[in-house]
């Protein structure tokens, strides 16, 4: 069933898009994570404009974090003291992304910034988690315990605060500073961002995994809100209806995800998202190196009369 | 009361006797509606060389060429180089105010209609149209064979908004024509003016005007001009709309 997108300007088959929908959403069920740097660079490559389908995708992920912070905030699992701190940083971090956005469109640069930040960044995420990955897998093997967890640099840093329900003692400025940073990268790359976050907020911040999950969730769905809105009044480039698409299939397949992710264990769900996260980045470092099928493009800057 | 109109009907037929023929034409449809399905169609226009008293006995065969133009927008094209080992946008030129869709007719190849000198000036042919460009400070239309023109030009025929057909006007007697003007289903919204330009042994002499209008109806383009005119509520209403997915979505597979 063929149905046109009104802000992407083409017509998509409906189950494609619900299909891609609830295969990311699988994944992202199964590896708790909100599984928008799939989905940006899958709508990429079915033709929307990278900056459609990273404004489109912010709300996606908006809806899948939402229904995942409800249930971790029945079972408590959600830090709100930790949260509050984390979204000051956030929803800065969004707002300088978004105007970044802006800037770079009109320069024409978007569409390689977006590649460049997806080689980057998926590249150096995707390498240390499966070679973490691989690490504690062969440590199970040889049946070694892991090493102890030590106080880093981090916790000497001043304006310390008490966050109860993870219970630590942590100063607000790294706390802050990666709030900036997630939101920033999340509205130009089109991404949650809790595929990063949980990772530093375990290793470096040293929040306890009661909590970790729960709280980036809510700082993954304030920021996607956010950017949502700020795309939608600055660049007018989000597609509700794409966006509504992905939603359905998204929330249905986090659901059947995340029963299969019980059944793997840990370090190999570790490596396997690894090299997903990699192997994306590797796709997109292709797309840069060989040389386009037409090195022109026009754009429209909008019709008048 | 009188006398006005006196001098306007005195100016009329001194029009008509000085221009020898005139153009009847009309388009099947003024009013293009795009719906939803809508997957392209054909528009025709047909029409008349109407002769007169002093239209010259020996003028037999006429040559006509037909400009579509759809509404006027600016443009940018880029051109992606190699830096680094990877392919990045370059250079750019701006076009100025050209038509989002553009297509001339003619009822035989335009070289055979009317000279180079002539085509030039009444702008025949995609290569003599007339597309405004900023290079630097300054405004000009570039040589037809420069790079960046002809991708333009290139880009647009690919996605069916620009074309050129010089078989597509048909004489159904010596007087009588009709074109098709083919609209893909990507064609722009707006007002289109269609231009018909009468041409005899290789001279100009006369041309006539008509338009058509295309509007998108349905759901899709009112989300489309909500966006774009409402992008508070539009914001607003799609992040409500997130949270009202996501939050049926954890009543739906609640697992207690």
């Amino acid at each position: 069933m063929q149905l046109y997108l009104p802000i992407a300007d083409l017509p998509v088959n409906v189950f494609l898009v619900l299909a891609m929908g609830a295969a990311v959403g699988f994944v992202s069920g199964m590896f708790g994570i909100g599984g928008g740097f799939l989905m940006t660079p899958l709508l990429i490559f079915i033709g929307i404009t990278p900056a459609v389908a990273v404004a489109s995708v912010a709300s996606h992920i908006a809806a899948s974090s939402f229904s995942g912070a409800l249930s971790y905030w029945r079972r408590r699992a959600i830090d709100p003291a930790l949260a509050s701190v984390l979204l000051c940083g956030g929803v800065t971090g969004t707002a300088l992304g978004v105007w970044t956005f802006t800037q770079l469109r009109a320069l024409g640069q978007l569409d390689l910034m977006i590649a460049l930040s997806y080689v980057v960044l998926l590249g150096t995420v995707g390498s240390l988690m499966f070679s973490e990955g691989l690490r504690a897998l062969m440590r199970t093997r040889r049946g070694a315990l892991p090493p102890r967890r030590t106080h880093n640099w981090i916790h000497g840093l001043p304006l310390k605060m008490r966050f109860k329900r993870s219970r630590i003692y942590l100063s607000v400025i790294p706390v802050v500073v990666v709030g900036i940073m997630i939101g920033f990268i999340g509205a130009i790359m089109g991404i949650g961002g809790g595929f990063i976050l949980v990772p530093i907020m375990i290793y470096l911040l040293r929040v306890p995994t009661s909590t970790v999950i729960g709280t980036s969730m809510v700082l993954t769905l304030v920021t996607m809100l956010f950017a949502t809105m700020l795309h939608a009044v600055t660049n007018h480039l989000v597609d509700a209806v794409l966006a509504l698409i992905l939603m359905v299939g998204g929330v249905t397949g986090a659901q059947f995800g995340a029963r299969a992710g019980q059944k793997i264990r840990g370090e190999q769900l570790r490596l396997l998202l690894g090299l997903l996260i990699l192997s994306v980045g590797v796709r997109f470092a292709i797309e840069l190196v060989i040389q386009p099928s037409d090195l022109f493009t026009i754009r429209e800057l909008g019709v008048s009369g | 009361m009188i006398r006005p109109l006196l001098a306007f009907l005195l100016v009329l037929l001194l029009g008509s006797a000085a221009r020898a023929e005139r153009l009847i034409v009309s388009v099947s449809n003024h009013r293009v509606t795009v719906t939803p399905n809508y997957s392209g169609e054909e528009l025709v226009l047909f029409g008349s060389v109407e002769k007169d008293a002093t239209t010259p006995p020996d003028r037999t065969a006429y040559d006509l060429v037909v400009t579509v133009m759809g509404p006027h927008a600016d443009m940018v094209t880029r051109r992606k180089e190699r830096t680094f080992g990877i392919w990045i946008n370059t250079d750019y030129r701006q076009f100025l105010q050209v038509p989002s869709y553009l297509a001339l007719f003619a009822n035989r190849s335009f070289d055979a209609i009317t000279s180079p000198e002539i085509a030039r000036r009444q702008q025949i042919g995609l290569n003599n149209v007339l597309l405004m460009q900023r290079v630097g400070g300054d405004f000009a239309d570039v040589v037809p064979n420069d790079a960046f023109r002809s991708a333009f030009i290139r880009l647009r025929t690919q996605r069916g908004l620009y074309r050129e057909d010089p078989s597509a006007v048909t004489f159904l007697t010596p007087t009588l024509f009709r074109t098709g003007i083919p609209l893909p289903a990507e064609v722009p919204i707006g007002t289109y003016e269609v231009e018909i330009k009468l041409f005899a042994n290789g001279a100009f002499i006369g041309k006539t005007e008509t338009a058509f209008e295309i509007v998108k109806v349905g759901f899709e383009q009112f989300v489309a001009t909500t966006a774009r005119q409402n992008g508070l509520i539009y914001g607003l209403v799609t992040a409500a709309m997130a949270l009202m997915t996501g939050w049926m979505a954890s009543i739906v597979f609640r697992k207690d």
